[in-house]
């Protein structure tokens, strides 16, 4: 019985990472103003980037891989692709000030269809049957887990059993929570999501604040899914990473757009999205209701929310909109 | 130069397109003393502070600070100087605590550290008598406060002259007598403020020295202590300009527009409009004057049907029927099924009066769709009413398909008017028609109104420049605080009497609280 809640919440916690780094990544991008729906389309680019990385250097290398290169690799690649995805939707809707809800949904469409076009061309070249491409060696590397990890029984199991980019997700949720609460910078930062107007006139540089968050929250979003292909799933296949992306800007609601309560609603996201393993009798059709459960609970955290309406677990005041400083 | 002044101003000129808004403005500010800066709306007190705080940049003149010359392009520029400047419209983080609030932007060497800037926060509080709580957060505040949240930042970033663009316009009396205190510590403690109002009884109880702009020149700056409102007065209205207007006798006058004890409070539960009671008689043009935001817009509203009225009556004469009808708590569409023919010049233009995206040709629809029987709608009239409008009230445009916010403020203007004029109205009502056009477009409108009032219709018109209501209504009607303190003669008022009805209304008010 231990040993199957322990399994349980490993599992949660394997499918929360990738919404953690999603969510969070949004909830930096949101904090400038800008309502980055193109997450989802951004974290399938970070992750079919980094497996154009991990394929080549593994193909090229075959066994002599240096473990270091082997994660670096990847690495960069996922963080540029999503990093050059940020930035698309920045010039789009800082600089051309385009509306940010239709160049979101633009990019989700066009990341989406870059994973795919990629997927299938490496799937080609590997000669695979199936149209997915897998990298055992590089997932060996970032699925590594501490030596103790086994020994450790259900403490080990249910806090030591992940690779490192678990653990980076949480950092770096945790920093990205102190940074906005307790530095000018994230001071700065919430001014210009919640009226630029006023940031401008403070002389905080608006344009530079809505780039760097933009970039940053989509280079950390884009790490989300890098982790579910080479560490959760190990094998890029081009529908594989599902309606995650969505599931993680619900997260930044329910989280009431901090970071920190990121983290544990992540976790929880990830539980109720494996919950119907773990419930005897269910059928392919039941399944999939138990799978909605994470959009209900976030309904519920809006309502009350919205029900209590208190200001400081408000979206940021000038979320989606552009900021043109002539136009008063 | 004497060290004696903390700003110097030579031959400032500020121009927006052909409107000159300050004209070789000469002025200085001493340090240590309040300056008050006293004009009428839109004399170019507020343009002429904006240029020393770096809003704008001067075409022509130069600043000095302490007696060297300065460039300013920015506010950062401005702080620089030690100038800070508290608008009307406050920039406040609404979900930030003060002190947030307050060091919001400044690049300070040491490291970013909350506590201790809210201990210093605290130290400006107690030294100048603020009452404000660092901690509490902007949402959770009176109007008041987050004044004095502005203040204070502009204290904390280390200001020597301070400017405060009508600060009491938001205050209750004893808010003000508190503000007041506050800017005389702060002077004596070697600060020059600059403050914007255009009341009287203010400018008297605070300043050392006062500033008077009419019609953005620099008229004279006086001692407090040597001078009385009469003066003043004077001063701020300056000498009769005779503009020349075409004024005929009313001719077939009758009651048109009766209106009875009307009231209006507002959503903060102040009465915007108190007891009014006038008549607007037809072949008439009823001036209606009075210090901005004093009840015009609500008074035109509540007649147009726009405004919850909370007590009173507007009675209408419909002079083909004869009948009298009440257009109390009645919607536009309403009062115009009775058959009032009812035009509304908004002040808004672009936000009330027209859509300006849309083309003159659509926003001449925007009166007329209701007409058709068919589904479709029938551009035909309106394309026809578009190009008559343009060919006969001259406006400059490249053709009618042209979306009217392209248009300058003249000619969209007159599209608005020629718009309401070609309903045929019986009751034409306009909001500072003349505001930010050029003097040609400004003598079209008159004759327009002029041309409306002969043709029988009753004329409301609401202006800012005295000159002009003196020489174009036959009578005129002072509101201040949303009462009314005094109905003129147009033919025989002069400006000095209806400057004075203006502002002593607010005395008596201020009486009555005390």
């Amino acid at each position: 019985m231990l040993m199957t809640i322990a399994a349980f919440l490993q599992g949660a916690i394997k499918q929360g990472i990738p919404l953690l780094l999603g969510s969070t990544g949004e909830i930096i991008t949101e904090k400038s103003g800008h309502l980055n729906l193109g997450i989802p389309g951004i974290m399938y680019v970070g992750g079919i980037s980094g497996v154009v990385g991990a394929f080549f250097y593994e193909n090229a290398m075959g066994d002599a891989m240096n473990p270091f290169l082997a994660v670096l690799i990847p690495l960069v690649c996922s963080l540029v692709g999503s990093t050059l995805m940020a930035l698309i939707y920045s010039f789009l809707t800082v600089t051309l000030r385009a509306n940010q809800n239709v160049t979101g949904l633009a990019l989700t469409t066009f990341g989406t269809g870059i994973g795919t076009f990629f997927g299938g061309s490496l799937a080609k070249l590997a000669n695979s049957e199936t149209a997915s491409v897998s990298f055992n060696r590089t997932s060996q590397y970032f699925s590594a887990t501490l030596p103790f990890a086994q020994d450790w029984g259900f403490i080990g199991k249910v806090f030591f059993s992940y690779g490192f980019l678990a653990y980076l997700a949480v950092i770096i949720a945790l920093v990205s929570a102190w940074v906005l609460k307790k530095t000018k910078v994230g001071l700065h930062l919430r001014a210009v999501g919640e009226s630029p107007a006023t940031a401008d006139a403070a002389g905080i540089n608006v344009t530079a604040y809505k780039y760097a968050a933009t970039c940053i929250g989509g280079a950390i979003a884009g790490l989300g899914g890098l982790y579910y292909v080479v560490d959760y799933a190990k094998v890029w296949s081009s529908n594989g990473f599902g309606d995650r992306g969505w599931l993680a800007i619900a997260l930044v609601i329910f989280a009431l757009w901090r970071p920190d309560l990121g983290t544990l609603g992540s976790f929880l996201f990830g539980g109720l999205y494996i919950v119907y393993l773990y419930i005897p009798g269910l059928n392919r059709s039941t399944q999939a209701l138990f799978t909605m459960l994470p959009y209900l609970v976030t309904i519920i955290v809006l309502v009350s929310v919205s029900i209590r309406k208190k200001r400081e677990n408000q979206p940021p005041a000038s979320l989606g909109l552009s900021y043109f400083r002539e136009e008063r | 130069m004497s060290n004696q002044n903390a700003i110097e101003l030579r031959g400032v000129t500020k121009r927006f397109g052909s409107v000159v808004a300050n004209h070789n403005v000469n002025m200085d500010v001493r340090k240590g003393e309040i300056l008050a800066v006293l004009g009428e709306n839109g004399c170019g007190k507020t343009t002429l502070m904006n240029m020393i705080a770096g809003i704008y940049y001067p075409d022509e003149g130069q600043i000095f600070i302490n007696g060297q010359e300065v460039i300013i392009r920015s506010p950062k520029d401005a702080f620089r100087h030690g100038i800070g400047m508290i608008h009307q419209h406050f920039k406040l983080v609404d979900v930030f605590s003060a002190t947030e609030n307050i060091v919001l932007g400044i690049k300070e060497e040491d490291r970013y550290n909350l506590k201790k800037s809210m201990e210093r926060v605290g130290e400006i509080s107690a030294r100048y008598g603020f009452d404000l709580h660092p901690e509490k957060k902007i949402y959770e505040m009176a109007v008041s406060e987050k004044q004095t949240v502005e203040i204070v930042k502009v204290l904390y970033r280390g200001a020597d002259i301070l400017i405060l663009d009508e600060p009491t316009a938001v205050l209750t009396p004893q808010e003000t007598q508190k503000l007041f205190s506050v800017l005389r510590r702060m002077r004596d403690d070697g600060k020059s403020i600059i403050i914007i109002t255009h009341k009287m009884h203010e400018v008297l109880s605070i300043s050392d020295r006062v500033a008077v702009l009419r019609k953005g020149e620099h008229v004279a700056t006086v001692n407090t202590a040597e001078t009385n409102e009469g003066q003043l007065t004077e001063l701020m209205v300056g000498k009769k300009v005779a503009l020349n207007l075409n004024r005929s006798q009313p001719k077939n006058v009758t009651d048109r527009l009766v209106v009875e004890h009307l009231t209006c409070i507002n959503r903060e539960g102040v009465k915007v409009l108190d007891d009014i009671n006038f008549v607007a008689r037809s072949g008439e043009i009823l001036g209606i004057a009075g210090i901005a935001g004093s009840g015009q817009r609500e008074l035109l509203e509540s007649i147009a049907g726009l405004q919850n009225v909370s007590e009173g009556d507007v009675f209408y004469n419909n002079p083909k029927t004869g009948e009298t009808v009440d257009l109390r708590d009645k919607t536009p569409l309403q009062i115009r099924d009775l058959g009032v023919r009812l035009s509304f010049v908004p002040e808004d233009r672009l936000g009330m009066g027209l859509v300006g995206n849309m083309d003159i040709i659509d926003n001449m629809m925007l009166r007329s769709y209701r007409r058709g029987k068919s589904v479709f709608v029938d551009r035909k009239k309106p394309k026809d009413l578009a190009q008559d409008i343009i060919s006969r009230l001259e406006v400059v445009t490249p053709d009618a398909n042209t979306p009217v916010r392209r248009l300058s403020g003249g000619n969209v203007q007159k599209v608005l008017i020629g718009r309401e004029i070609a309903a045929s109205p019986t009751v034409l009502m306009a909001a500072y028609p003349v505001r930010g056009l050029d003097i040609n477009s400004s003598y079209t409108i008159y004759d327009l109104l002029n041309q409306q009032k002969e043709n029988g219709v009753a004329v409301i018109f609401v202006g800012e420049d005295l000159d002009v209501l003196v020489e174009l209504c036959d009578r005129i009607l002072v509101i201040g605080s949303g009462r009314i303190t005094g109905v003129v003669d147009g033919r025989s008022a002069t400006k000095e009497e209806i400057g004075y009805l203006m502002t002593a209304s607010m005395e008596k008010e201020e009486e009555a609280h005390a």
